[in-house]
């Protein structure tokens, strides 16, 4: 494996207990000990977190530009899927 | 679809707001823009880390030491963001930092000055992060997604590096009549270098429209550095020094300082290579390029052995 062919990493940082791990950004490394080590000091350098996530960049599968009509459009139709599609009167209070 | 749709969808994203993502279609005439901005942005933070490296070991303080640490550790830190961000594009680290040794890829003019007395961190940290600011807030709203995000991150660790380097010289200015003047010397010599930082006037700017057009750039160079000049003015008041240019006067008018002349001849020739520090500061990148060359071939050795290892235990 030459320096050029490290593999890129997407990192991910849980900034506190709790809360879900966030996409922070990418480096190269040689591995994964060392793509967490490396993102400790790129990414966390003010106590951003409490928990690293790493993942190689070519596992991570997403849907295409070009598929997003048919995959998230049919959504903007069911706005039943709402709570503030259905009528309550005032008087029942707060649901 | 067709490259003309292709096109047409890329127009109405840009019109819209909706930035630009990886593997979105883009003209590759936008693709080259961003990814040159993108290059020589992550090179100027890193060259900017050799001007106050110089100081480190220099430092007045245990406080003041560490502080320019930080410093220059979130300069290699931002650095990274734009290296990664501009990797997006398809290139790769290595042909980026490659194009800036072999003198293909430009970074900003003021590093090619340099930082003779401590006061001179002060004014860095000042006008030059000061600068850099003004310029970055716009970029936040760059139609490139990745730039944009980098550019967020950036601004939120950047502010404290202009404050750092305030201090120094409000210390300097509450100190005794030799550190004041060396405060003054400082701002004499990084007042117009940090003026220059904003590029050449948008009517000679050969990128500057195409980027605005395209929303890369959000505001054009002129009035970015007006604004900064708008808002150093009350600072430099403050510290009780003078900003070296006579014609410097408030316009009551237009509601914004009257300035005198950059001298574009010494900007052009410092870009050209002739600056007091050029050769010195790509000397410097091509030597820690050569220097680190061990430590990533340690590094890709050690992550293959244990690989190997961790393969023959699972055989």
């Amino acid at each position: 494996m030459e320096r050029k062919d490290w593999p890129l990493w997407e990192v991910f940082v849980r900034s506190k207990a709790g809360l879900s791990h966030k996409h922070s950004g990418s480096l190269h490394a040689p591995d994964a000990e060392m793509a967490i080590s490396n993102a400790r000091d790129v990414y966390t350098r003010r106590s951003e977190g409490v928990s690293i996530w790493v993942v190689e960049s070519k596992h991570i599968h997403s849907t295409l530009e070009t598929d997003s009509e048919s995959m998230f459009d049919p959504n903007e139709d069911k706005i039943y899927r709402h709570p503030t599609f259905y009528d309550i009167p005032d008087e029942v209070g707060h649901m | 679809m067709s490259e003309h749709e292709l096109q047409a969808i890329f127009d109405r994203k840009i019109e819209n707001e909706v930035k630009i993502e990886p593997k979105d279609w883009m003209p590759d005439a936008y693709r080259k823009n961003v990814l040159r901005q993108m290059s020589q942005h992550a090179h100027s933070e890193i060259v900017g880390m050799l001007p106050e490296g110089n100081w480190i070991t220099r430092a007045p303080s245990l406080r003041r030491k560490v502080a320019l640490l930080a410093k220059i550790q979130d300069e290699a830190g931002h650095g990274l963001y734009l290296y990664s961000a501009a990797e997006t594009l398809g290139t790769d680290r290595e042909r980026i930092v490659l194009d800036l040794l072999e003198g293909k890829a430009k970074y900003s003019s003021i590093f090619n000055y340099p930082a003779l007395t401590w006061a001179d961190i002060g004014a860095v940290g000042w006008l030059v992060d000061g600068a850099a600011i003004v310029n970055q807030i716009m970029l936040q709203k760059t139609s490139y997604g990745p730039y944009s995000r980098a550019m967020i991150r950036i601004c939120k660790e950047e502010s404290f590096h202009q404050r750092q380097g305030y201090e120094i010289l409000l210390t300097l200015c509450r100190g005794t009549e030799e550190q004041k003047a060396m405060a003054q010397d400082a701002l004499n010599r990084f007042w117009w270098p940090s003026l220059m930082m904003f590029g050449p006037s948008d009517k000679d700017s050969p990128h500057s429209a195409q980027s605005m057009a395209w929303k890369v750039k959000r505001m054009g160079n002129d009035e970015l550095r007006q604004k900064f000049i708008d808002q150093t003015v009350k600072q430099a008041d403050f510290l009780g020094l003078t900003l070296p240019d006579p014609d410097l006067k408030w316009n009551e008018e237009k509601g914004q300082y009257d300035w005198g002349q950059i001298d574009w001849e010494e900007f052009y020739n410092v870009i050209k290579g002739n600056g007091p520090c050029n050769k010195e500061r790509l000397a410097a990148r091509q030597k820690a390029y050569d220097n680190g060359a061990w430590v990533r071939d340690a590094a890709t050795a050690y992550a293959k052995k244990r690989a190997e290892r961790k393969n023959k235990e699972a055989a």
